[in-house]
C-alpha cells in the first residue's frame, strides 16, 4: 500500500530505526523523525515519549505550584506581614491550587498512564496514538492560557500594560478567585482576566483530558495482550481504567458551567449574574459534580501505583486482588453521589444533608477495605526497604490521616465548624501530599529505571523521604489546630492575639522543611539521569509484564506480543509453573506495525492558544482579539481537517532479535 | 498489510466493539452528561421563575414540530447511508448522505427563523436566565447539528477520491452516524422537555 514504508532489518539497537519519512494519504511527507531530535518529539505518537514529556512538564508545574506555596506560607509566617498585597495572595492561592490540581497531578497521572499502561497490558501502543499527542499538546496549550496571566502581570507592573473595556481598572490578570471560581465573584463586575484566562485554560485542559480518557479506556478494554483477561490487569491499568470513565462523565458538568460562565463574561447572561436572576448555587452544584469526582480522578492511579509497589517489595501477591479492584470501581461510583458535602453549609435542607452525608461515610468503606489489603499484603511478607517501597509506606500512614479528617467532614454538624477553616486545609494536604505526592514520588522511584534505563545511586531517597515527611506533618499537622481555633482559609493576613502565631510560624518552617526535601528529590532525578548505572531489564523483581521489555523499551514494547496466563505476568514466568509463563505469538512475517508520526495534532491544539487567548482578551478590550480567537478556531479545524484526511498510516518493523 | 494501524491492532483480538467506534460511544456518554447539565440547568430555572416567561406566547410548535419531523427523518436517511456504506453501495451512500446533509441544513435553516423570530418578539440571550439557558442550550445543540452537517459533507467529499470502500470506512460512516443519531435523539429530549412540556395545560399554540 501507498502509505506504507518497510523498514529495512534492523539489529535491536538503543537507536531507532531511521525511516524515510512516507507520504500520506494527502500526498504530504510526514514528519522526518529521523532528522531532527526537536521534530521527532514535537510530533511523536510513541506512548513512552508522550508519558515522559508529561511527566517533565509536571514537574516543572510541581516545582512552580511549589514555589507558589512557599510564598503563600511566607506571608503568612507572621502576623499582619505585608510581603505581598491581599490581591496578590488572592492570585496566588488560586493558582497554587489550579496548578497543583490540573497542571501538577493529573499531568503526572497522564504520565504514568502514557508510559505503563500499554507496557502492563502487553500492547504495542495505545488505541489512538496520534489523539494521545493531540492530548499532550492540548495539555501545554491549556497550561499556557492559564499562566498567560503572569506575563501581563508583570507587564502591568512595569507599566507596559493595562487593561481597558469591561474590566478597566481591574488589574488582576491573574486568576484570583480561588481554584473553585464560586460565583458571583467569578462575575464581570468583580474580577477581570485572570478569570478569562482561567476559563479558558481550564476549558482547554478539560478537552485534553477527554480525549486522553477515552483513549485509556478504549486501549484497556480493546488493546489487551491474549489472555490478559480483565481480571488478570496490574491493579494500576484497572485504576486509569476508573479513573479515566471518571474523567469522561465527570468532566462534562465542568465544561457546560465553565461555557455558562464564559457567556455570562463575554455576552451578558445571566446564568450566574444574580441580578438577572441567576443563582450562584447552581455553580457550586455543577462545580462540585465535577469537582468530587476530580478528587478521585487524583487519587485512584495513587492507590494504583501503591498496589503495584507494595506486592513488589513485600514479595507477595496483591491481597484480595479482586475486592482491591472492586472497591476502587466502588468508590469511583459513589464519588458521583457525593459532591454536596462541599456544600453542607450552604443550607440543602434536611433530607439532602442527611443522604450526602451517609454516602460520604459510605465512600469510607471502600477506602478502608483498600488499606486493610495494602496491610495484608506487607503482613507476613519479605518486606524490602527499598526506595519505592519506603514512599509506598508513608502514603498508607499519611494518607489514612488524611482520610480520617475526611471522615470527620461527613458529619455535617461538625463540618458546618470546620467549612473554609484551615482544618479543611489540613485534610486535603494530607491527602494531596500524604497521599497522591509520596504516592506519585513511590512511583518515579519505581519506574523511572524503566523509563531512562538507568538507576538510582546512593541513598539520597532517604533523605527525600525523611524530609518531605517531615515537612509535610510539620507544615499540616498544626493547621488542624489552627483550624480549630477559627483561622479562615483565603486571608492574607491575621491580627495578633487569637494564638495563631506560634501554629502558623510552625507550619511556614514546616513548609521549607518539605521544599528542601522536593528539592533533593529533583537532585536525586539530575544524578540518576546523569550518572546512573544501567537498570537491567527488571531492577526491583517485580511482577508486571512492563519489566518484561528492555529498560528504557524499544519503540515497539515487545517484539512478540506476550500471550499471558496468569496475574502477575512476569512473576508467573519467572517462578511459577510451566502452564502459567508467559507465551509468545507466532510472528505473521509482517514485521511489527508502528503507527506514523504526525503534524496535525500538534497543530490542531497549537490552535487552542490563540483561540483561549483571543477569547480572554477580547473581554478585556484588547484589539482585534475576536479575530484572533477565530483564527485559532480556524488552526484548529484546519488541523483537525488534515489529521483525517491523513490517515493513520504506519510501517513495519523487523526486529532481529525479540526484546 | 492493512491500511490503518488501529484495525491492524483490531485484527488482532476478536473485538466485541472496535477502537473506533468505542470511542465514539465514550464521546457519546460524556455528551449525554453535556446535555443532561444543559437541559437541567435550564429546567431549575424554568422551575425556579415559573412567571419570568411564558413560552407558550413564543415557542411555534407547527415550526418546530416540522424541524424535529425533519430530524427525524434525515436520522431514518442517515442509517439508510451507513447500510449503503456496509454494502459498498456508494452511489446509495452519497445519495443518502446527501439528503442527511440537506435535511440538517432545514433544521438549522428553522433554527435560525425560529431564533430570529424570539429576538424580534423580545427574548434575548440577556433576558433573564430564561433567554440565557434557552439559547444556551438549543444553540449547543444546533452547533452539534452544524458539526455534524460539515462532517458529513466532509464524508461526501470524500467519497469521490476513491479511498472509500466497505471494507475501510463503513466503520467512519457508522460513527458519524452514531453521532448524527445521538444529536437527533437529544433533540427529542428538548422538543419534549422544553417545548411541548409548556403546554400542557394550555389550549393551543402561540398566536403568530
Amino acid at each position: 500500500m501507498s502509505s506504507t514504508v518497510t523498514a529495512t532489518p534492523t539489529t535491536q539497537s538503543e537507536h531507532p530505526v531511521v525511516l524515510s519519512p512516507e507520504r500520506s494519504k494527502l500526498g504530504l511527507l510526514r514528519p522526518d523523525h529521523g532528522k531532527s531530535v526537536i521534530i521527532d518529539w514535537l510530533t511523536t505518537v510513541d506512548h513512552k515519549k508522550i508519558g515522559i514529556m508529561y511527566g517533565a512538564i509536571a514537574l516543572f508545574f510541581l516545582l512552580v505550584g511549589g514555589l507558589e506555596a512557599l510564598i503563600i506560607r511566607t506571608q503568612l509566617a507572621v502576623p499582619e506581614n505585608d510581603l505581598i498585597s491581599a490581591q496578590r495572595y488572592n492570585q496566588l492561592f488560586t493558582m497554587h491550587g489550579t496548578t497543583m490540581i490540573f497542571l501538577a497531578v493529573m499531568p503526572l497521572n497522564a504520565a504514568f498512564f502514557n508510559f505503563l499502561v500499554p507496557l502492563q497490558i502487553g500492547a504495542r501502543d495505545v488505541a489512538f496514538p496520534r489523539i494521545n499527542s493531540f492530548s499532550l499538546w492540548a495539555f501545554v496549550a491549556g497550561a499556557l492560557v492559564i499562566n498567560f496571566g503572569w506575563i501581563l502581570q508583570a507587564l502591568e507592573a512595569m507599566g507596559l500594560f493595562s487593561a481597558s473595556g469591561p474590566t478597566e481598572g481591574m488589574n488582576d490578570f491573574v486568576p484570583a478567585m480561588g481554584w473553585f471560581g464560586y460565583a458571583p465573584i467569578t462575575g464581570i463586575k468583580f474580577t477581570g482576566a485572570g478569570t478569562d484566562f482561567w476559563i479558558m485554560g481550564l476549558q482547554i485542559l478539560g478537552i485534553a483530558s477527554l480525549t486522553a480518557a477515552m483513549n485509556f479506556t478504549v486501549t484497556i478494554v480493546n488493546m489487551r495482550a491474549p489472555g490478559m483477561k480483565m481480571m488478570r490487569m496490574p491493579v494500576f491499568t484497572w485504576m486509569t481504567l476508573v479513573t479515566s470513565l471518571l474523567i469522561v462523565f465527570a468532566f462534562p458538568a465542568i465544561t457546560v458551567a465553565l461555557g455558562e460562565l464564559m457567556f455570562d463574561r463575554l455576552f451578558g447572561t445571566n446564568f450566574f449574574v444574580t441580578a438577572g436572576g441567576g443563582q450562584p448555587i447552581l455553580w457550586q452544584h455543577l462545580f462540585w459534580i465535577f469537582g468530587h469526582p476530580e478528587v478521585y480522578i487524583l487519587v485512584l492511579p495513587a492507590m494504583g501505583i501503591i498496589s503495584e509497589v507494595l506486592p513488589t517489595f513485600a514479595k507477595k501477591p496483591l491481597f484480595g486482588y479482586p475486592i482491591v479492584v472492586f472497591s476502587g470501581a466502588v468508590i469511583g461510583f459513589l464519588g458521583f453521589a457525593v459532591w454536596s458535602h462541599h456544600m453542607f453549609t450552604t443550607g440543602l435542607g434536611k433530607v439532602a444533608t442527611a443522604a450526602f452525608s451517609l454516602l460520604t461515610m459510605a465512600i469510607a468503606v471502600p477506602t478502608g477495605v483498600k488499606i486493610f489489603n495494602w496491610v495484608g499484603t506487607l503482613w507476613g511478607g519479605r518486606v524490602r526497604f527499598s526506595p519505592p517501597m519506603i514512599f509506598a509506606l508513608g502514603f498508607v500512614w499519611m494518607f489514612m490521616m488524611g482520610g480520617f479528617s475526611g471522615i470527620m467532614h461527613s458529619s455535617a454538624p461538625a463540618d458546618a465548624q470546620q467549612q473554609d477553616s484551615y482544618f479543611v486545609i489540613a485534610h486535603f494536604h494530607y491527602v494531596a501530599i500524604g497521599g497522591i505526592f509520596l504516592a506519585v514520588v513511590s512511583g518515579i522511584y519505581f519506574w523511572l529505571p524503566k523509563m531512562i534505563g538507568k538507576m538510582w545511586k546512593g541513598n539520597l531517597s532517604t533523605w527525600v523521604a525523611i524530609f518531605s515527611t517531615v515537612g509535610l506533618n510539620v507544615t499540616f499537622f498544626p493547621m488542624h489546630f489552627l483550624g480549630l481555633l477559627g483561622m479562615p482559609r483565603r486571608t492574607h493576613t491575621y491580627l495578633e492575639g487569637f494564638g495563631w502565631e506560634t501554629y502558623n510560624l510552625v507550619c511556614t518552617i514546616g513548609a521549607y522543611i518539605l521544599a528542601f526535601g522536593i528539592l533533593l528529590l529533583v537532585v536525586d532525578i539530575i544524578r540518576c539521569f546523569r550518572s546512573g548505572e544501567p537498570a537491567g531489564n527488571d531492577p526491583w523483581d517485580a511482577r508486571t509484564l512492563e519489566w518484561k521489555t528492555t529498560s528504557p523499551p524499544q519503540v515497539y514494547n515487545f517484539g512478540k506480543t506476550p500471550i499471558i496466563h496468569a496475574r502477575d505476568a512476569l512473576w508467573e514466568d519467572k517462578y511459577g509453573p510451566e502452564n502459567r509463563k508467559c507465551g509468545e505469538q507466532a510472528e505473521d512475517g509482517h514485521g511489527i506495525h508502528m503507527p506514523s508520526q504526525s503534524w496535525w495534532p500538534l497543530l490542531a491544539s497549537a490552535g487552542f492558544i490563540p483561540l483561549g487567548l483571543g477569547l480572554s482578551l477580547m473581554q478585556a478590550g484588547v484589539p482585534f482579539m475576536g479575530y484572533f480567537a477565530i483564527f485559532g478556531l480556524c488552526l484548529c479545524t484546519v488541523g483537525i481537517a488534515l489529521w483525517a484526511i491523513e490517515g493513520p498510516g504506519g510501517y513495519h518493523l523487523h526486529p532481529k532479535k525479540d526484546a | 498489510m492493512s491500511e490503518s494501524a488501529s484495525s491492524e491492532h483490531d485484527s488482532h483480538h476478536n473485538l466485541v466493539v472496535g477502537n473506533k467506534k468505542l470511542l465514539m460511544w465514550l464521546f457519546l456518554g460524556s455528551d449525554c452528561m453535556f446535555f443532561g447539565t444543559l437541559i437541567s440547568t435550564h429546567l431549575i430555572y424554568r422551575k425556579l421563575y415559573p412567571e419570568e416567561y411564558d413560552p407558550t406566547q413564543l415557542f411555534s410548535l407547527e415550526l418546530t414540530s416540522f424541524s424535529t419531523f425533519i430530524l427525524l427523518m434525515s436520522s431514518f436517511l442517515m442509517a439508510l447511508a451507513v447500510s449503503a456504506m456496509h454494502k459498498g453501495e456508494l452511489k446509495s451512500f452519497r445519495r443518502n448522505t446527501l439528503g442527511v446533509i440537506f435535511f440538517g441544513l432545514i433544521f438549522l435553516g428553522c433554527q435560525v427563523f425560529e431564533f430570529s423570530e424570539f429576538v424580534h418578539l423580545g427574548l434575548t440571550l440577556q433576558s433573564g436566565t430564561f433567554g440565557s439557558t434557552f439559547y444556551l442550550m438549543t444553540g449547543t445543540h444546533g452547533c452539534h447539528v452544524a458539526i455534524g452537517v460539515f462532517w458529513l459533507t466532509c464524508l461526501l467529499f470524500y467519497s469521490y477520491s476513491g479511498k472509500m470502500d466497505a471494507h475501510e470506512s463503513a466503520i467512519d460512516v457508522e460513527a458519524a452516524g452514531l453521532y448524527w443519531h445521538f444529536v437527533d435523539i437529544v433533540w427529542i429530549l428538548i422538543f419534549t422537555a422544553v417545548y411541548l412540556i409548556e403546554f400542557i395545560g394550555k389550549t393551543g399554540g402561540a398566536a403568530h
